[in-house]
C-alpha cells in the first residue's frame, strides 16, 4: 500500500463529503457529510504520520505520533460538534417544523 | 511733567466708568441709572483735567517718551502697548475729553427718562475710552485695535434705539461701509509686517509708529526702508481706512444715515470726534504721506471733491441733522484736502475748531428736537421767539461754520484756504489750484445751507412740529411709524442742564479761533500763531528735522475773498428763504432736475444698495455661489451618498441567507486560490 493510495481514498472521501455538505437540503445529511470530511482528514493525518517524518527524525519514525494524536483530537471534537449540531437541528425542527436548510434563512436580515 | 500713569489714567477713567455702568449699575441698580451718568461725567471731568495737564506738559516741551510694554513678538516685529504723546495727541486728548464731557452733561437732560439711560452712558464711556486709546497709541496694531473699538461703539450708538428698523439698518450700514475702508488699512499693516525683516535689520520695529516715520524718510540714518510705489500704496491703504471713518467720497454714505442715533451721539461721535479719527490717522502718518506726491494728490483731491460734493447735498436736505451731517462730511473734506496739500497744522486746527462749533450745532439741533419733537425743518419755523438762547448759540455756531470773522471757523478755514492758494510744494500746482477753487465753492455752499437751516428752523411761523408731521405722514402714506425720539411738542427753552454745555461750547466757538492762534501779536501770553507752530514743531520733531516749521501769515486778501464767498452764500439764502419765501417754489421748478439729483443724494445710495448690493452682490455674486453650492457641492455630496446606497443594494443581493451557497462559493474560491498557487509555482 503506497502513500498515494491513502491520499486518493481520502480525497475521494473528502469530495463526497463536500458535495453532500453543499448539495443536500436535509440538515442531518449535511451533518453526516461533514463527518465524512472529518474522516477524510483523519485518514490523511494518520497516513502522513506513517509515511512522512519531520526532518531529523527519519530513522525513528515509529516514535512520532503527532498525526495519530491529531486524529484522536479530531474525533473528540467531531463528537462534541455533532452533539451541538444535533441540538441545533432539534431546536430548528421544534420552531420551524422543518429540517430543510434552504428554509433556514432568518439570519439573512 | 506728567507721568506715564497720568496719561494712562486719561484712558482708564472712561473705561472704568464704562465697566461701572455696564457691570454694576445696569444689572444691579438700573432704577438709579442716574448714577451711571454722574459716574461718566466725573470720570470725564477728571480725564479732562489730566488731559489739560498733559497738554501743558507738551507745551512746555517736556520729554514725553515712555518705554512701551512688550506684548507679543511676531517674527521680526514686536507688538507693543505704549504711549505716543506728541502735540497732536495732547491736543486731541483735550478735544475728545472736553467735547465728550460737555455732551455727557447735555445728555443728562436730553436722555432723561429713556429706559436705557445706563446703557447709553456705558456706550458713551466705551466710545470715549476707545477714542482716547486711539489717539495715544504708539503701536499700529494697538491703534488698529482702538480704531475698531471706536467703530463698534459707533455701531452700538447709531443702533441705540434698536427697536427702530431704520436705526438698526443705519448701524449696520455704518459698520459695513467703514469696514470696506478698514480693509485697506489692514492691508497696509500687513504690508508693514511683510517688511518686518528689513525694519529689524535697521534696528526698527515695523509696528512702532515713530519707526514707520523713520522708515519712510529717505535721508534718515536707516535709509529709505519703504519708498517708491510701495510707499504710495501703503499711504493709500491707510487713507482708505481714514476715508471710511471720516466719510470721504465714495465711502460717505453711512454718515448721514448715522443720524438715526440719539442727537448727543451725533454731536460727539459723528461730528466732533470719531469722524475726525480719519483725519487724525492721516495726520499721524503724515511723515509717511508727504514722501509720496501721488498719495498726497489723491488725499487732496478726494478731500476737495468731498468738500463740494457733500455741501451740495446739504443744500436740499429737509432733516436738520442730515444737513449737519453733510456739512460734517464737507468739513472733513476740508481737513483731508488740507492734509493732502501738506497743511498739517491748519488741518488739525480746523479739526479742533470744527469739533467745537459742530458739536454746538448738533446740541442745538437736539435742543430744537426737544421742543418740537421732530427733526424735519419743514415742520419747524419761528423758534427764535421761544428758544432765544438756542437760537443765538446756533446762529453763532452757524456763522462759525460759514467762516465769519472773528468766529473760530473763520481762522481755521482761512489758514486752509491761504495755504491752498500759496501751495506748499508737496503737490503739483494744478492740485493746489483745483483744491483751492473747490474749497471756495464749498464756502459758498456752506454759507447757503447753513443760513437756510437757521432760517427754516428759527424764522418765519411755526409749522406744526411732530403732530403735523405725523398727520401729513399718515395722510400721505400708510407709513405711520413714529420717527421722533421725543414725542409731543412743548415749545419752550430746553432745561439748564442742556443749555449750559451749549453755552460753554458757544464761548469756545467765539474765542478759540483767535485765542489759540493769534494772527498778529502775542495775546494774553499766547504767542503769535501758537497752535499751528505748536503742531508744526511736533511734526518737525517727528521727522527729526531741526528748527521751526513755517507758519502762514494772515492775508487780508484771502480773508476778503473767503468772507465775500461766505456773504454771497448767506445773501442767496436770505434772498431765497427769508425775503421772498414764495420764490422758493419758483426756483425749485427752475432747477428741478438738479434738485431731484441732490435730494436723491446723487443716487449714490441707489447705486450702492440697489445696483451693487442687490443686483450685483446678491444676484450675481451670491447667486453664483448659491448655484455652485446647490449643484456642485451638494451634488458631490449627494453623489457620494447615492453611490454607497446603490452599491449596498447591489451587493445586498448576494446575501441570500442560503448557507450552502456561501459554502459553495468559499469552496470554489479556496480551490481557485490553490490552483493559482500551484500554477504560479
Amino acid at each position: 500500500m503506497s502513500f498515494e493510495s491513502f491520499l486518493i481514498v481520502a480525497a475521494i472521501l473528502f469530495c463526497i463529503g463536500l458535495y453532500g455538505a453543499l448539495a443536500r437540503r436535509n440538515v442531518l445529511a449535511v451533518l453526516m457529510s461533514i463527518e465524512l470530511m472529518f474522516n477524510a482528514v483523519n485518514i490523511t493525518l494518520v497516513a502522513m504520520a506513517k509515511y512522512l517524518a519531520p526532518a531529523g527524525l527519519q530513522d525513528d519514525i515509529s516514535t512520532v505520533l503527532t498525526g495519530q494524536v491529531f486524529a484522536v483530537f479530531i474525533i473528540t471534537v467531531a463528537a462534541a460538534e455533532i452533539a451541538l449540531g444535533l441540538g441545533i437541528v432539534f431546536a430548528m425542527y421544534r420552531t420551524d417544523e422543518t429540517v430543510d436548510l434552504s428554509e433556514a434563512i432568518q439570519m439573512r436580515h | 511733567m506728567v507721568s506715564e500713569a497720568v496719561i494712562w489714567s486719561i484712558f482708564l477713567l472712561p473705561l472704568g466708568s464704562f465697566m461701572f455702568a455696564a457691570l454694576v449699575v445696569r444689572p444691579l441698580f438700573n432704577r438709579y441709572s442716574l448714577i451711571s451718568g454722574l459716574a461718566t461725567i466725573g470720570a470725564l471731568g477728571t480725564a479732562l483735567g489730566l488731559s489739560i495737564w498733559t497738554l501743558r506738559s507738551a507745551i512746555l516741551g517736556h520729554h514725553l517718551e515712555f518705554e512701551p510694554l512688550k506684548w507679543l513678538e511676531v517674527g521680526d516685529a514686536t507688538i507693543e502697548i505704549g504711549l505716543l504723546v506728541d502735540p497732536l495727541t495732547a491736543l486731541m486728548l483735550v478735544v475728545v475729553t472736553g467735547v465728550s464731557l460737555l455732551v455727557q452733561i447735555y445728555s443728562l437732560g436730553y436722555m432723561k427718562g429713556d429706559p436705557s439711560f445706563s446703557r447709553y452712558y456705558a456706550y458713551m464711556s466705551l466710545f470715549t475710552a476707545a477714542m482716547l486709546g486711539l489717539v495715544m497709541s504708539s503701536n499700529i496694531i494697538q491703534l488698529y485695535m482702538f480704531w475698531e473699538l471706536v467703530g463698534v461703539s459707533s455701531y452700538l450708538l447709531i443702533g441705540f434705539w434698536h427697536e427702530r428698523p431704520s436705526a438698526a439698518a443705519a448701524a449696520k450700514k455704518a459698520f459695513i461701509i467703514t469696514r470696506i475702508g478698514d480693509v485697506g488699512f489692514l492691508i497696509a499693516i500687513l504690508y508693514l509686517f511683510t517688511q518686518a525683516e528689513t525694519f529689524s535689520a535697521a534696528g526698527l520695529n515695523a509696528f512702532h509708529i515713530p519707526d514707520i516715520w523713520m522708515a519712510a524718510q529717505a535721508e534718515a540714518a536707516a535709509g529709505a526702508i519703504i519708498g517708491g510705489t510701495a510707499l504710495t500704496w501703503l499711504a493709500l491703504g491707510i487713507f482708505a481706512g481714514a476715508a471710511g471713518k471720516s466719510g470721504q467720497f465714495p465711502l460717505h454714505t453711512w454718515l448721514p444715515d448715522a443720524m438715526e442715533g440719539p442727537t448727543p451721539v451725533s454731536a460727539l461721535i459723528h461730528a466732533a470726534t470719531m469722524v475726525a479719527a480719519g483725519v487724525f490717522l492721516v495726520a499721524r502718518f503724515f511723515p509717511v504721506f508727504e514722501h509720496s506726491i501721488d498719495a498726497m494728490t489723491v488725499v487732496a483731491l478726494v478731500g476737495a471733491f468731498t468738500a463740494v460734493f457733500a455741501a451740495s447735498m446739504g443744500l436740499v436736505m429737509n432733516d436738520i441733522k442730515r444737513v449737519m451731517a453733510y456739512s460734517t462730511v464737507s468739513q472733513l473734506g476740508y481737513m483731508m484736502a488740507a492734509l493732502g496739500l501738506g497743511l498739517y497744522a491748519p488741518a488739525i486746527f480746523h479739526l479742533v475748531t470744527h469739533a467745537a462749533f459742530k458739536a454746538l450745532l448738533f446740541l442745538g439741533a437736539g435742543s430744537v428736537n426737544h421742543a418740537t419733537g421732530t427733526f424735519d425743518m419743514r415742520y419747524m419755523g419761528g423758534l427764535r421767539k421761544v428758544m432765544p438762547v438756542t437760537y443765538v448759540l446756533m446762529f453763532i455756531a452757524g456763522l462759525s461754520l460759514v467762516g465769519i470773522i472773528p468766529l473760530a471757523g473763520f481762522w481755521s478755514k482761512d489758514e486752509i484756504l491761504l495755504g491752498a492758494w500759496d501751495g506748499t510744494g508737496l503737490v503739483d500746482t494744478w492740485v493746489n489750484r483745483v483744491t483751492f477753487f473747490s474749497l471756495i465753492v464749498g464756502v459758498v455752499a456752506t454759507a447757503f445751507y447753513t443760513m437756510r437751516m437757521i432760517i427754516l428752523t428759527f424764522h418765519g411761523e411755526f409749522r406744526g412740529g411732530i403732530d403735523k408731521e405725523i398727520e401729513d405722514r399718515s395722510s400721505d402714506a400708510a407709513d405711520d411709524t413714529n420717527h421722533s425720539a421725543h414725542g409731543g411738542i412743548h415749545l419752550h427753552e430746553s432745561p439748564l442742564v442742556m443749555i449750559l454745555p451749549m453755552l460753554v461750547l458757544g464761548v469756545i466757538t467765539v474765542v478759540i479761533g483767535y485765542i489759540a492762534n493769534p494772527q498778529w501779536v502775542d495775546e494774553f501770553g499766547i504767542p503769535k500763531h501758537w497752535i499751528t507752530a505748536f503742531l508744526s514743531d511736533g511734526l518737525a520733531e517727528a521727522k527729526n528735522a531741526i528748527g521751526h516749521h513755517e507758519t502762514l501769515e494772515f492775508s487780508r486778501g484771502m480773508a476778503l475773498v473767503s468772507t465775500l464767498a461766505a456773504l454771497l452764500g448767506i445773501g442767496l439764502a436770505v434772498l431765497v428763504y427769508l425775503k421772498r419765501r414764495r420764490l422758493v417754489s419758483d426756483i425749485l421748478v427752475l432747477v428741478k432736475p438738479v434738485h431731484i439729483l441732490l435730494t436723491q443724494k446723487y443716487y449714490m445710495d441707489y447705486l450702492y444698495e440697489n445696483l451693487m448690493v442687490r443686483k450685483w452682490f446678491y444676484r450675481v455674486f451670491a447667486g453664483t455661489l448659491d448655484w455652485l453650492e446647490k449643484n456642485i457641492i451638494d451634488g458631490t455630496v449627494d453623489l457620494v451618498g447615492w453611490f454607497f446606497r446603490n452599491i449596498g443594494t447591489a451587493i445586498g443581493k448576494f446575501q441570500t441567507g442560503q448557507v450552502q451557497t456561501y459554502a459553495t462559493v468559499i469552496a470554489f474560491a479556496v480551490l481557485a486560490i490553490i490552483l493559482a498557487l500551484l500554477l504560479v509555482d
